[in-house]
C-alpha cells in the first residue's frame, strides 16, 4: 500500500491531527522505551508505550500481532518480531513472508481482526472508530500513524521493539537506518543546488518539503519545486504539468512505477516534457512506490538511492 | 406526461403513413433538417437551404402560438455576443498559466507560428513546447468539453422537457465512471493513459444505451418519464458497482477521485480522440434546434404536425449521448456545464432551441475555458480540480443571471 495516498484520499486524518500525535509520541516514548531496554530484555513486561492513542499498556510479550499498517508490518519483521504476527492487512507486501490476510488497514472490520484473536493490533488509520471497538473488547491497540519527521519514524520502530519484546531488535535497526542515511548524505556532495520533482502518480500530484519523504531530499540539499505551491494546497499538491516543464528540475523522482508503470520514456512522450533536462540528460529515478510513501526501515534505502543520484547528478 | 408520450407511440406509427417521405429522409446519422417543415409550409422539404441549423429564415412563424418566443431564429446579435466571449476566454486561456510566461511573449510566440508571420518571443525552446504541447490543446480541449456538455445537456432537456435534465442523466457519467474505475484499478502497474479515454468512452456509451434499453422494456413508446426513471436507476446500479470495484483498490483511490473531479490537460492527442465524435454529435445536435422546438409542445402536437416523436427523440438522444461520451472520455466527469449553460442563454437570449443549442455550444465553451484558467492559476503552481471550480464560480453566476432576468421565465 501506499499510505502516503490513503492518507491524501481520506481527508478525514488531516495533516495536523496526524503531526499533533506525531509530536506527543516523540517525547513521552522516549522516555517510555528507554526502560524496557536498559532494563533486563527477555521480560520487560508490563511495558507502558505511548503511541498515536495515548498511552498503551502491554501485560505479556504479545505472540499474536495483527498488523493493518503495511509500515508497521515491515517494522515488525524488522526488528524481529515477525513470528509474533499471525496476520497482516492486504496491503502489507513486505516482506515476503508476512501472513498477508484480505484484512483491510483502509475500512477495518473490527469482527474480522477478533477472529485473529490478536493479543496485540498494529494500525496507522483510526477509520469508523477501529481503536474505540478493538479496546472496547480488551485487545491492545497502537495506532502509529503516518511519520512527519524521520525522528518519529525512528521513534514508531522503538515503539513497535519495546511493545513486542524486542527493544534490542529496533536499537540496532534504528541505527542501521542513521547510520546509512548519515554515509548516503556525506558522500552526496551538500551544496550541488540542485532542484527536483518527486512524482506521486500522473495527474501529476507532487509533495512539499514539509512531508515526510520531502525532508528525506532536504537532506541531501535538494530544492523542491512543488515548494512553490501555495499553502493551501496541502502537502501533496496537484502541480501544473506546464509549471513543471518550465521549472525544468535536475532530478525528477518517480515515484508511480508501480501504480501507473511511469518511466523516462513514458515522461518523454508526455505533451511537453520531451525536452526537460532531466529527460534528455538521463536523470530521471525510478523508485519503489512502496518504499517511497511508507515511513519505515527501508527509508534508510530509499535515502541511499537518492543520494547515489545527487551524486552522479553533481558529477555531470 | 405519461398520457400523451404513450399515445404517442400509436399515433406517431399513424402518421408514418401519410408521410413517408418523412421516414425515409430520417436516419439518426443524417437527421431531418427541414422536414419538420413540411406540415407548416409543404414546398420546403428538401428546399435549398432549409437544413441550415436555424440560421435561415423560420418559414414556419406561425405554427406553435403558444409560445411567441420560439419563432425568433438565431439572430446575429447575440451569436456575435458569444462567439466574442469565446474568443476572449480563448485569448485569457492562452496567456494566463503557472509557467509565468508574459502574456507579451506568449503573444509574440503565437504571432511567430501563424504562417507568413515571424516574430522573435524570445522563449526558450522548454517553454515553446510547453505553449504549444501543454496550454493550446489543455484550452481547446477545454473549449471543446464545454461545448460539447453545454449542448449535450440543452439537447437532454429539450428531449425530457425538464429544466433539471443534464448530460449525466441517463447514466452516461455513471457508467464511464465503472469502466474507467475498473480501468484503474485492474490495469493498476500499466500506464493507462490511453485506456482511460476508450474505457470512459465506452461505459458513457453502454450507460446510456443500457438505460434507453431498459426504460424501452418498462414503458413500451419512448415515454420520456419511464426513460428518465430507467436513467436514475441505471445510474444508481452502475455507482454502486464503480464504489464496489473502488474498494478492491484502494490504492488508487486518489487517481479515481481525480478522474472523476474532471481534468481538461493531456495535450493533442485528446483533442484528437474526442474531435470525430465532437463533430458528428455537434452536427446532428445543430440541426435538430426545430425539431426540439416542436417536441417542446407536446408529443401530441408534434404529431399532429407530421413528426415522429419517438423516432426524432431517439436521434437527438443518441446525438447528445455521443456529445457526452466523448467530452466525458476525454475530461472525467465535469459538473455543472451541461446543466446550467442551456438555462443561462434561455434567460439571455431566449427558448427556442435554435438559438439555444449553438449558444450553448458557444457559451459553454468559454465558461469551461474560464472555469479552468481559474483552476490552474489560482492555487498555481498547484492546480484546482476543474469540476470544483465549474460549480464553485458557476453557482454564483447563474444566481447572478436568474436575479438579471426575474420575471421573464424561460
Amino acid at each position: 500500500m501506499r499510505p502516503v495516498r490513503t492518507v491524501l484520499a481520506g481527508a478525514l486524518l488531516g495533516a495536523l491531527t496526524l503531526a499533533g500525535c506525531g509530536q506527543s509520541t516523540t517525547t513521552a516514548s522516549q522516555s517510555g522505551s528507554a526502560s524496557p531496554s536498559t532494563a533486563a530484555p527477555a521480560p520487560g513486561f508490563p511495558v507502558t508505550v505511548e503511541a498515536g492513542n495515548g498511552p498503551v499498556t502491554i501485560g505479556a510479550r504479545p505472540e499474536r500481532i495483527v498488523s493493518l499498517s503495511p509500515t508497521a508490518t515491515e517494522t515488525l519483521f524488522a526488528v524481529g518480531a515477525g513470528s509474533q504476527v499471525v496476520a497482516v492487512d492486504d496491503q502489507s507486501n513486505h516482506p515476503a513472508e508476512a501472513p498477508r490476510t484480505d484484512l483491510s488497514g483502509f475500512k477495518p472490520n473490527a469482527e474480522a481482526v477478533i477472529a485473529h484473536k490478536p493479543d496485540l493490533v498494529v494500525l496507522a488509520n483510526d477509520t469508523d472508530g477501529i481503536v474505540a471497538e478493538l479496546t472496547e473488547v480488551g485487545v491492545p491497540v497502537l495506532l502509529e500513524p503516518a511519520a512527519a519527521k524521520l525522528d518519529e519514524a525512528y521513534d514508531q520502530i522503538t515503539d513497535l521493539g519495546a511493545a513486542t519484546g524486542n527493544a534490542a531488535g529496533a536499537e540496532q535497526v534504528v541505527a542501521g537506518m542513521k547510520k546509512k542515511i548519515e554515509q548516503a548524505v556525506a558522500a552526496a556532495p551538500g551544496d550541488a543546488k540542485l532542484t527536483y520533482y518527486h512524482e506521486l502518480d500522473t495527474t501529476p500530484y507532487s509533495v512539499t518539503s514539509s512531508t515526510f519523504i520531502g525532508q528525506v531530499y532536504a537532506l541531501f540539499g535538494l530544492t523542491n519545486i512543488a515548494d512553490k505551491a501555495p499553502d493551501l494546497a496541502g502537502g501533496y499538491p496537484k502541480l501544473s504539468a506546464e509549471f513543471v516543464a518550465k521549472a525544468d528540475p535536475d532530478l525528477i523522482f518517480l515515484a508511480d512505477t508501480k501504480c501507473c508503470g511511469q518511466s523516462r520514456d513514458t515522461l518523454a512522450e508526455r505533451p511537453g516534457w520531451s525536452k526537460l533536462s532531466a529527460v534528455t540528460g538521463d536523470r530521471v529515478v525510478p523508485l519503489d512506490d512502496d518504499v517511497a510513501s511508507r515511513w519505515g526501515p527501508r527509508v534508510a534505502d530509499l535515502a541511499q538511492q537518492v543520494g547515489e543520484a545527487v551524486r552522479k547528478a553533481a558529477a555531470e | 406526461m405519461t398520457g400523451p408520450s404513450r399515445r404517442a407511440g400509436t399515433a406517431g406509427a399513424q402518421s408514418r403513413a401519410p408521410d413517408p417521405a418523412a421516414t425515409e429522409g430520417e436516419a439518426p446519422s443524417r437527421p431531418p433538417g427541414g422536414q419538420e417543415a413540411a406540415p407548416a409550409d409543404p414546398g420546403a422539404p428538401g428546399g435549398p437551404g432549409s437544413p441550415g441549423s436555424g440560421r435561415t429564415p423560420e418559414p414556419g412563424g406561425l405554427r406553435d402560438p403558444g409560445s411567441p418566443r420560439r419563432a425568433a431564429g438565431l439572430r446575429p446579435g447575440p451569436l456575435l455576443l458569444a462567439l466574442g466571449a469565446l474568443l476572449a476566454a480563448l485569448t485569457v486561456g492562452l496567456l494566463a498559466g503557472a509557467a509565468g510566461i508574459a502574456p507579451r511573449q506568449a503573444v509574440l510566440q503565437l504571432i511567430d507560428w501563424l504562417p507568413l508571420l515571424t516574430a522573435d518571443a524570445g522563449l526558450t525552446p522548454v517553454e515553446q513546447s510547453l505553449l504549444l504541447e501543454l496550454r493550446l490543446p489543455r484550452v481547446l480541449l477545454a473549449a471543446a468539453v464545454g461545448g460539447l456538455l453545454a449542448i449535450a445537456g440543452a439537447a437532454y432537456q429539450g428531449v425530457f422537457r425538464n429544466p433539471l435534465a443534464d448530460p449525466y442523466l441517463l447514466g452516461a457519467a455513471a457508467g464511464a465512471g465503472l469502466t474507467t474505475t475498473a480501468a484503474i484499478v485492474f490495469l493498476a502497474g500499466d500506464d493507462v493513459s490511453l485506456v482511460i479515454p476508450a474505457a470512459a468512452f465506452a461505459g458513457a456509451v453502454g450507460g446510456v444505451l443500457l438505460a434507453y434499453t431498459l426504460g424501452n422494456v418498462a414503458g413500451r413508446g419512448g415515454g420520456t418519464a419511464t426513460l428518465v426513471l430507467a436513467g436514475v436507476a441505471v445510474s444508481s446500479f452502475l455507482t454502486a458497482g464503480q464504489t464496489f470495484v473502488q474498494q478492491l483498490g484502494v490504492d488508487e483511490l486518489e487517481r479515481i477521485y481525480a478522474w472523476m473531479l474532471g481534468d481538461v490537460g493531456g495535450g493533442w492527442e485528446k483533442l484528437a480522440l474526442a474531435a470525430p465524435y465532437a463533430a458528428v454529435s455537434v452536427g446532428v445536435l445543430l440541426l435538430h434546434g426545430r425539431v426540439l422546438d416542436v417536441l417542446s409542445v407536446g408529443d401530441d402536437e408534434a404529431t399532429g404536425l407530421g413528426l415522429n416523436a419517438a423516432r426524432a427523440r431517439l436521434a437527438v438522444l443518441l446525438a447528445a449521448s455521443l456529445a457526452t461520451a466523448a467530452a466525458v472520455a476525454v475530461s472525467g466527469l465535469i459538473g455543472f456545464v451541461g446543466i446550467v449553460v442551456p438555462h443561462v442563454v434561455r434567460r439571455l437570449a431566449g427558448g427556442s432551441y435554435r438559438v439555444v443549442l449553438p449558444l450553448s455550444l458557444l457559451g459553454g465553451a468559454a465558461f469551461l475555458v474560464l472555469a479552468d484558467v481559474i483552476a490552474r492559476t489560482v492555487l498555481a503552481p498547484a492546480e484546482l480540480p476543474i469540476g470544483v471550480v465549474t460549480a464553485f464560480v458557476g453557482a454564483p453566476f447563474f444566481v447572478a443571471v436568474l436575479r438579471m432576468t426575474r420575471g421573464e421565465g424561460a
